[in-house]
Parts: structure tokens; sequence; C-alpha cells
């Protein structure tokens, strides 16, 4: 595939995994964040972990939006699709997310209207073509996808559409990593920085974490050789004594951002004062909601959702996972009672969560299937 | 009687490969440490063996009701056969869980199978629900290495239904029935109410002669074996997909959906008891059929993903749609696991014939890691290739 193939080159791989390598001071361990989960999800897809030495390991952290999305907001959703003349419309990763009460699946399977979309817009579509039905949108995603549901709530309100709204699940990336900095049980080297995110907000938001946390960030694309090309920058700067933003991906992130789409935020969305996220607990200013003058558009205005908060399972440790400080097989349930068959936390949903992917990717002695593969 | 064919058979395989097994240096070292306790394992790796014991359980339905993944061919459905339909049915034929059960009678040995078909839409670039359900169970039959010949047909209509469409639907069965040299012989029609049913859906069931003395099974195969595609995969469930018109993708791709019965038949004659197991690669793909054989036969699967053929929309389109093409679909495509020193004679065999064109060899099977599927990824790194829990892709066919 043309522009795709030339990312996922072996042979530029090996070049860099060499140099990577001849960056790594002997006996010095290294730890970088993948902040996005399109990143983990590459380097497990891709294998990418045979090209690091082991003293470079990657810790996955908080940015795979069905993960951060607390059980109470799925039971809120349900109870919007459980009223007789609502269609709830949403992106298929999260049908499996297991609320209090059950996943959108099994609401689906007791009747209710549930249906996957690609994109906000097919949602609209479904508005218009069911117009004696309340189409609601289960809005998720972090500044990624906030333009696109924005964009189409102006379309609605253009174009008079009257029976769409959304559920707003929004989320900004920030706060989530300064949680993950003020985390005292983790000591990170750098940051693989959120490239799709970045499209939007640009690279300047992070310069906190270069200048007050003293941690460099690579702002990364997803091919995986731009994240092995990243992991190469963060290693070249920590070995120049270098603590810098750096963008990887400039192929698609401008510096200063989309303003574009960060004014298509601004007019639809202003900043939650709190939102819960799994594992994370509460968060201030780390989440969106939409502004009162498009409250025509707004499911949690419309519906008398129930907003009780559902603890986490007890047994779950999600949050950990999140922050980077356990791995997925460090989890107590991973494997045994939480699978992607049967998930009881989100990491183990979505295909860019941290347990999902190493369960269903990684999840062997390296050796042997190393061994197994390359002799 | 289908377990006592199934041990001679393997047994003479096992007689052919002799030499050519290799055999570990380490294996005793391997087994004391599988067995010696926590002791001798990593922190995860006994986080590992524990998962391996918890999928080695009996498996349980959880789910109060049905859901779509029920139905997707992964985890979930064979969850459902296991824990619902083979616990209640239990006996050595169904057990087997082939594409078709062996039967043994008096006048010689029969396959005999059967498939529902609940495409959406009935009507696709390629073919049609029509086609799809002669081919579907001719393509069953073939791949228990049988001949196909008589076909039944179960039709379920949804009141409105234009009959200018059943009577498309039914001249496509005929012909491929025709292409197939099978005869539908038996049938039924039931109509249900209007929102009952999605216009219509078939069942056909099929039977067929097993004219060779070789078994087929997926707990034949043994390491050193070669596993091979007849051709490009994912077309079908691209293309049904796209048909849907929900993605606004438009691609120049039709579905595969063809009868696989001569190409079984050429690669039998050529290959005689070297063909371990054959499988289309419907529902789930060529990831699920290969994770059903490293669990039968307890061996690791080891793909290389820069040699399964692809075709390049059907990449892009996986790859826009966030799915991986080894989990999608085809109907006229069919995976082979041969013995080593057959390898040539059944390439040979493929290729010679138009809907085996495009055959690969796409892996090898190999003692460890067993009931893993692996993958060496064209980046040059590797990866578990596990079974699916839902379908990206549902109701293709």
């Amino acid at each position: 595939m043309k522009f795709v193939d030339e990312f996922r080159d072996a042979g530029t791989a090996r070049v860099l995994a060499t140099k990577i390598a001849a960056l790594c001071e002997p006996g010095r361990h290294y730890k970088f964040m993948e902040v996005c989960g399109g990143h983990t999800h590459t380097i497990y897809k891709h294998g990418l972990e045979d090209y690091l030495p082991e003293t470079v390991s990657l810790v996955h952290g908080p940015g795979c939006p069905v993960c951060v999305i607390p059980m109470g907001r799925v039971d809120d959703a349900i109870a919007i699709a459980e009223h007789d003349d609502v269609i709830l419309t949403s992106f298929g990763d999260m049908m499996r997310v297991p609320g209090g009460r059950g996943s959108f699946f099994d609401s689906k399977a007791a009747g209710a209207d549930i249906r996957m979309v690609y994109s906000p817009l097919d949602a609209l579509k479904v508005a218009r073509r069911n117009p004696d039905k309340r189409v609601v949108f289960m809005a998720i995603g972090f500044e990624t996808t906030a333009p696109s549901t924005a964009m189409t709530v102006l379309r609605a309100a253009a174009d008079g559409i009257e029976n769409f709204s959304i559920f707003c699940n929004h989320v900004t990336i920030i706060p989530a990593i300064k949680a993950i900095l003020d985390s005292p049980d983790l000591r990170l080297d750098g940051f693989i920085g959120p490239g799709h995110v970045s499209t939007v907000i640009g690279c300047r938001p992070y310069d906190f974490i270069s200048a007050r946390e003293g941690k460099p960030l690579v702002c990364a694309g997803f091919e995986p050789l731009d994240i092995l090309q990243s992991v190469y920058q963060l290693l070249l700067q920590l070995g120049e004594g270098r603590c810098e933003v750096e963008n990887q991906y400039s192929r698609v992130v401008p510096w200063d951002g989309n303003p574009k789409a960060l004014q298509v935020i601004g007019e639809v969305m202003e900043l939650r004062p709190h939102f819960e996220w799994r594992g994370l607990g509460f968060i201030s200013q780390s989440a969106l909601q939409v502004k009162a003058k498009y409250a025509t558009f707004d499911a949690e205005r419309i519906f008398n959702v129930p907003g009780v908060r559902v603890a986490d399972p007890k047994a779950c440790q999600c949050g950990e996972v999140l922050k980077g400080v356990l791995k997925p097989w460090e989890c107590k349930v991973f494997g045994t009672a939480c699978t992607p068959e049967t998930p009881i936390g989100t990491c183990m949903v979505s295909s860019e969560g941290a347990c999902a992917a190493y369960y269903n990717f990684g999840r062997f002695s390296r050796e042997r299937v190393k061994e197994a593969t390359h002799s | 009687m289908t377990e006592d064919l199934l041990a001679e058979s393997s047994k003479s395989q096992v007689q052919d490969l002799g030499p050519s097994i290799p055999t570990r240096a380490n294996w005793a070292e391997e087994a004391v440490a599988a067995h010696a306790g926590a002791e001798h394992l990593t922190r995860e790796e006994q986080v590992l063996a524990r998962i391996a014991k918890a999928r080695a359980r009996k498996p349980k339905i959880k789910e109060k009701r049905i859901t779509l993944s029920h139905g997707a061919g992964g985890k979930a459905t064979q969850t459902l056969i296991e824990a619902v339909f083979l616990d209640a049915f239990r006996n050595p034929v169904l057990e087997q869980l082939e594409d078709g059960a062996s039967l043994a009678t008096a006048a010689g040995r029969l396959a005999f199978t059967t498939d529902s078909y609940v495409v959406s839409p009935l009507f696709f670039p390629g073919g049609d629900i029509g086609d799809l359900a002669v081919n579907g169970t001719v393509n069953d039959l073939a791949m228990c290495g049988s001949r196909p010949l008589y076909l039944s047909c179960g039709f379920i209509l949804e009141e409105g239904f234009p009959v200018a469409d059943l009577q498309r639907i039914v001249a496509s069965m005929a012909a491929a029935a025709q292409a197939a040299g099978v005869q539908i012989v038996t049938g039924d029609t039931k109509v249900v109410e209007r929102g009952k049913a999605d216009g219509c859906y078939i069942t056909t069931a099929g039977v067929g002669l097993l004219e060779r003395p070789t078994v087929l099974s997926a707990a034949a195969a043994e390491p050193g074996d070669v596993v091979i595609v007849s051709g490009p995969i994912g077309d079908h469930g691209i293309t049904v997909m796209l048909a849907r018109g929900e993605l606004d993708i438009e691609a120049d791709i039709i579905s595969d959906t063809a009868p696989l019965h001569e190409l079984t038949a050429n690669l039998l004659d050529a290959t005689g008891d070297g063909v371990r197991l054959l499988r289309d690669a419907t529902r789930g793909g060529v990831a699920t059929i290969c994770n059903e054989v490293a669990v039968a036969s307890q061996v690791a699967v080891v793909l290389d993903e820069s040699s399964v053929p692809v075709r390049p929309v059907v990449n892009g389109a996986s790859e826009l749609l966030g799915i991986d093409p080894l989990y999608v679909a085809c109907e006229g495509r069919l995976v082979a696991v041969v013995a080593p020193d057959r390898a040539d004679a059944a390439m040979a065999a493929l290729t010679a014939h138009p809907l085996g064109a495009g055959a690969a060899v796409i892996g090898t099977v190999k003692d460890d890691p067993p009931g893993l599927v692996l993958l060496r990824t064209t980046f040059g790194g590797t990866r578990i290739v596990d079974l699916l829990v839902g379908d990206p892709l549902p109701r293709i066919c």
C-alpha cells in the first residue's frame, strides 16, 4: 500500500534498532510512556518490541478513549437507549464496554435500538432517515474526535435537524498527562506524544512537560517506524542532556495545531468543572460538555440521565494500568476473570486498550515466540 | 468409527513424515521445567500459564441473551457451540467439529453438512445469497474430502418479499448447482410476518461421497507441515461490507464465491494422504482456521505476514476500517495444511486450477508453543494471532 508500506519497512527498522541500541547507556534502564492507545495498538500489532533492547521498556498510557469511560457513563447511555423512541449510535469500540448493568451489546440484545456508526455524520444520517425517532450519538474521544462531533452539531443546527443530539463524553489529554505525572509510583524517562490529538492541539501544550517536569516528549506518528524513530529521538535527547518537545509526526502535526478545529470545539463545547475517568477518578477541567447555546443537541439536558457514579469492580486495576504503574499482566484478574470475551475493565475491551493488546497480540513468553518465528 | 479412521490415518501420516519431524534437543529440560512448579518461571510466565489453564477450562456461556458475537465465528461462537449444542447432542461424529460429518455406511463413507445464509445485502458484486448458499455447502463437503452430490434447501421468506427477487436468487442457485455438479433434491419453504425476518434466509444441507481413504482433521497437523492458502484473502467480506453502502467507500472488488470441489479433488489426487486438513476460510477468516488447527493438533502455527496474499484494495479497506484481513471471510478460498514433502506437489496442483492460481505458502507448523498462532509481521516483529471475540463485519454470509 502506497504511503503506508514505506513506514513499515523492516530494513529501515533494523538500521534504527542498531542506532537505538548504540544510544543506550550500558546498565541504564529507560522507561517511556506512549500516551495514546493508537500507539499501543501499533506496538503490539507489528511486534515492535522485538526491535528494542531489553533495557528500553514502553509503558502504556491513558490515551485510549474507550478505556477512560467510567461505568456510570455507560449506564447513563443505556438509560437513554432504553427510551422507546431512541436510537443510540456509537462507535463499534464502545459496544462491549461494561457498565454497572452490562454493555451496549447486552442492552441491544435486550431490545434497545443501538447501532454502530463510523462517524458522527453517519449518526446524523440515521437521524435524517428516522424523523420519528430521537437519535443520540455517544460521543467519545480526546481532542482528536471532538472537532467532528462539534462539526456534526453545527451541521444539525444549520439543517434544522431536531431529532439529533449527542451524549458528550469528550475528554482532554493534558489533564490526563498531568495526573500521570502526579502519580508518585511511576518514574518515566520521557513521553511518546499522542500524534492524533496533536493534529488538533499542536505541540505547544506539552511545553510544561519539558520545562517544568524535565522530561522529553516526542510527538509521534502511528506507523511502526514512526514510533521507533521517536524512541531514537528520545534516547538522543537524553544522551545529549536535552529535554525538549520534538515533533516526529511533522507530516501531519502542525506545531500550532489546527486552529479551525479548535475553533469549532470552542463554538460548541466548553470545559466541565469535573469529569470522572475510569480508574483515575475525578479530574477537574478534564472533559467537555455542550454549551448552553446548543442545549437542544445535548442529550444530557434532554434526557433525565441517572448520573450515578458506579464504583469500579474491586478486583479491577485499570487505573494502575492506565497510569502505567502496572503492566497489564500484573493485574490480579488479567486473563483469568478479565478476558476480551468477558471484560471486567475497559482496558480489556478496545483494540487500543493496553490489556486487550497484550492479551491478543503479546500474550506469550517473548523468547519462545521469537524462537518459533525467527528460526 | 470416525475415531478409528482418524487414528489410523494419522498413524500412516506419521510414518510418512518420520524423518522430517524436527526433534528438540532440550525437550527433557523443558518438560521438567513445565511440571516443576513455579520456581523456574518468571512472574510473567506464571501469569501466562494461569491464563492458558483458564482458557483450557470447559466453556460456559456467561451471557443471558444471544448477542451478535455468538454468530461471528470467533470465541463467542465456539463457546456457544461447545457449551450449548455439543453438550446437548454429544456424539463421536459431532465431537470432531469439522466442516461436515463423516459417516460410515454399508454402502461407503459419506460426508454430510449444513449451513444457513443470512447475508445482507442479498445481492452483492460477484454473487448473491443464492450462489453463496450452494457454494458454501458444496465447499464444506469438498473440505471433508468428498465429492458433493445432493443438496437440500430451506427458505424462510418475509411477507412482502418480491417474487422477482426470489426468482433471481433461485436462478442463481440453479446455475451454481449445475456448475458444482450437484442436484438440489429436496426443500422446504416458510413465510413469516413482515418484520420477523430480513427478506430471505436460506439453509442448505448437503451430502457428498468420500471416495478416498484419506481422513482430514484439524487435529492431524504435525510439526514441519506447511500452511497453504489458495488465493488472495478477504475479497468476499470486504465486498459485502462495501456493498452495504454504509461506509461511502467505492472500490473495484467482487466476491470470491466459488465452488472448490474441483480444486480439492485435484489437490487430494496430487498429494494423497499428505494433506492433513482442508478448510474453506469463511467466517473468522484464515486466522480462525489456524487457531482451530493449533488447538486441535496442539501445535504452533507460524504465519509469515508478507507471504499472505491480500489484494491492495482489501488491504486498503481493512486499514481504513481498522480490521485485519486475516480475519475477513472468503467464500472461494481454502486453507490446506500439507506434509512438507508434499508441499510442492500441493502448490503445483493448486496453481494449475484457475481458482488456485494465487495460491501461496503462508506459514509452517511448529511444536512450540502449542495451541498458539504466531505471526512474523512484515515489519519484522512477532505477535500472536488470537481468535476474535466478535466479528467486525457481521452478516456477510
